[in-house]
């Protein structure tokens, strides 16, 4: 026990060294709960339109009136051609133009109806969706306004309730979602690297000749990345908590328990890594290709898994990822209990489980 | 020049030896594309719904038939118990209950007026909005349809309407993953192009091997090349071949030039590849390297606009992307792929970039020293 400890120290030594890693390790979540919380957003905010008034009267200075003076408008130019049009798209600063056509409000008068044509730039089809409802929502209230008469006819009013998110936050998304990130890629980069590194440098039999049982050189290698995992972990919470007012409804100590749990798993996938990578370089592009892009984007965290094609719902059931957001999740906002997250919670033992299973058979004492 | 030959030799003959490293290279991007690709997708299907109908009256029969003929709803059971219906939205088992009250057409009837109360499990805030779209657009296309039939003569008749038409440019099939076959294929190549450059002069380091360049009368500048070359080559060769396949599965369209696409390219990469050298040269271990470079990839792919429009991002973080190579690449590889942009439309990117590669290289090259 006392080697044991020794060895400990001296892996937190070597991991207290190297202070530029140390500031990264905790600078980055609060990095990215930073960038999730303030600039990545769906949101439409002053998006920038063209307008191309073929009539230019009153009534089609009142609908650009009303489009500019919401918050999801700015005016940036008036087109006078249309040849001016595909100009402009190609430009990119300018995605939606709106086209009057000619004697707009005669129109609407005598024959009762006139024609507002809006165009998109649709390459980024989520966005000219978005941008296309809300233009039709703001024309179709002002027509609504100016019909002279509004006779009686049966309105079912429609009553939406939010749960659990009354204001359709993003919090809810992203700190479930960082956490799992940021702990996978901390933990599990972390220790598949320092144990190749050893492997690598050759300092890997030094240890293994060494009294140390080989299981005791694992669990000190790794230990101190528990200990920095998990106060990441707390970091990304409180953040949640004190800036983002992400609420923590359900026990604290069962999310920091399946917190641990995950952190283990991580871990244990760290090892495994590290025994079937000659080095470091491999080791890193295997966390990085095999972790980084599908916990961000098989996990649920940025696209809902419901909606991607079955052998990629089926695929996400490997990735560890998505069972702690959904525990998290359950947690932190439902405020569930164990009873409704046994089974993700089992999920994470058993893959846990399996890694290190399968470390140990690939672990080698010896050399080649 | 001879000497420059031989250094890429050496270089090409390292890379070329690790089997497996290559196979990594080469073979996990294309699977990651092809696979995330068909993950980054925001369109709502299968939206799982619980109907609570109180009223059970023909109107409100025909309104739950309407959702279940819906493709995008799935009608996961019927009952009178909100309660149940509330479990089975804490278990994720349904997105959004529907309630139909007592009395809903009479009241429809007599008072011309009747509720319906959605609860959306709103956690994905984005999705719940949809949902609420999807659901309100069902009811209000059910209700007109009431209203005309209950009524003799058409309500409509004698008012004003303004009639909107609208196109959607450039992509009028409404496909997602054409915007993302782009996108993805820019981080892909940044990864490769930015931690094998990144790793490779402190894995020189680690190893001792450096010790034995310095000593050879190669110069910076050759040395320099000769580590930035094979790298450069084997992006490009990534950018080439993943375009290839975004062309044949996902039919992404090739509206712009190509050769514009790979000239902007090749500076993008110098930027990326100094940079990654800069890194490489200032750190003392691969592991220190690679948390460096990771923090950087992180901050930059999620600033870049990849996901979510730079447009809709706060002032700070558009002035933060003056530094973000990647959020310049993001931008016109889209524009000149899918929109056909030329030379002209790129020009402000394009000046940033080559000013921005020569800081990178200066740097690297500034902060190598033969001597240690």
């Amino acid at each position: 026990m006392k080697r044991f400890r020794g060895f400990v120290k001296k892996e937190f030594i070597h991991i207290f060294r190297d202070v530029r890693t140390l500031l990264i390790l905790f600078g980055m979540p609060v990095a990215q709960i930073l960038i999730f919380g303030y600039v990545v957003t769906n949101e439409i905010k002053e998006a920038r339109i063209a307008i191309y008034d073929k009539s230019n009267d009153q009534i089609t200075r009142e609908i650009t009136d009303k489009l500019v003076s919401s918050d999801y408008f700015i005016f940036a130019k008036n087109i006078q051609d249309h040849s001016e049009i595909e100009n402009t798209f190609e430009k990119g600063d300018i995605k939606e133009i709106i086209v009057f056509e000619q004697n707009f409000a005669e129109k609407l008068t005598n024959e009762k109806s006139a024609s507002v044509q809006i165009l998109l730039d649709a390459t980024d089809a989520n966005m000219a969706n978005l941008l296309q409802s809300y233009t039709s929502g703001i024309i179709q209230d002002y027509s609504r306004d100016i019909r002279i008469s509004n006779q009686e006819m049966p309105q079912m009013e429609i009553k939406p309730r939010m749960l659990f998110n009354n204001e359709l936050k993003g919090v809810y998304m992203f700190v479930p979602g960082t956490m799992a990130l940021i702990l996978m890629l901390v933990t599990a980069m972390m220790t598949s690297i320092s144990i190749t590194r050893e492997k690598e440098m050759g300092t890997m039999e030094v240890l293994l000749v060494s009294p140390l049982k080989s299981i005791q050189v694992i669990a000190g290698k790794v230990f101190p990345y528990v200990f920095l995992a998990f106060l990441n972990g707390v970091t990304i919470i409180a953040l949640g908590y004190f800036v983002f007012d992400m609420p923590v409804n359900g026990s604290l100590i069962l999310l920091l328990t399946e917190t641990l749990l995950y952190i283990i798993m991580a871990l244990s996938l760290g090892i495994f890594i590290s025994t079937i990578s000659t080095s470091q370089q491999m080791a890193m592009f295997i966390s990085m290709f095999a972790l980084l892009l599908p916990t961000m984007l098989l996990s649920g965290f940025i696209f809902p898994v419901e909606n991607m094609p079955w052998p990629l719902q089926w695929l996400s059931t490997i990735i560890p990822a998505k069972y702690y957001i959904i525990l998290i999740k359950n947690i932190m906002i439902k405020g569930t209990g164990l009873l409704y997250i046994w089974k993700e919670t089992l999920v994470l033992l058993a893959m846990t489980g399996i890694f290190i299973g399968l470390s140990i058979k690939n672990f080698k004492i010896r050399l080649e | 020049m001879k000497t420059i030959a031989f250094i890429l030799q050496k270089e090409f003959i390292q890379i070329l030896r690790h089997r497996t490293m290559l196979a990594m290279i080469i073979v996990m991007p294309f699977v990651q594309l092809l696979i995330l690709v068909n993950a980054a997708t925001f369109d709502m299907k299968n939206i799982d719904i619980y109907v609570v109908d109180r009223d059970l009256s023909s109107t409100s029969r025909q309104l739950v038939n309407k959702f279940e003929a819906s493709p995008f709803y799935n009608v996961i059971a019927h009952s009178f118990n909100l309660n149940d219906g509330k479990d089975k939205i804490l278990k994720d088992e349904a997105d959004l209950i529907l309630q139909i009250p007592h009395h809903f057409e009479h009241d429809l009837k007599n008072e011309n007026e009747a509720d319906i109360q959605l609860l959306i499990n709103a956690i994905n805030g984005n999705a719940a909005g949809l949902i609420n779209a999807y659901s309100s657009r069902i009811i209000s296309d059910y209700n007109r349809n009431i209203a005309v039939q209950w009524s003799s003569q058409p309500q409509m008749a004698g008012k004003q309407t303004v009639e909107i038409i609208y196109s959607f440019w450039y992509n009028p099939e409404m496909n997602y993953k054409i915007y993302m076959v782009p996108g993805i294929l820019v981080i892909l190549v940044t990864i490769i192009s930015l931690f094998l450059t990144a790793m490779n002069i402190v894995r020189e380091k680690e190893m001792g091997t450096i010790e034995q360049i310095n000593v050879t009368p190669i110069k910076k500048y050759q040395f320099i090349i000769g580590k930035l070359l094979p790298f450069l080559i084997i992006a490009l060769f990534e950018l080439a071949f993943g375009l290839f396949l975004g062309r044949l599965i996902f039919h992404v369209p090739i509206v712009g030039n190509l050769p514009l696409l790979f000239g902007f390219a090749v500076i993008y990469l110098l930027v990326i590849l100094g940079f990654g050298l800069f890194l490489s040269v200032i750190s003392e271990s691969q592991q220190q390297v690679m948390f460096v470079t990771f923090f950087f990839m992180l901050v930059f792919i999620l600033m870049s606009g990849i996901f979510t429009p730079t447009e809709s991002m706060p002032d700070w973080a558009n002035k933060v992307n003056i530094i973000n190579p990647i959020a310049y690449f993001m931008r016109v590889i889209r524009m000149i792929l899918l929109k056909g942009s030329g030379f002209s439309d790129i020009l402000t990117e394009f000046y940033s970039l080559l000013v921005y590669a020569f800081i990178s290289l200066g740097l690297a090259v500034w902060r190598y020293r033969k001597t240690t």
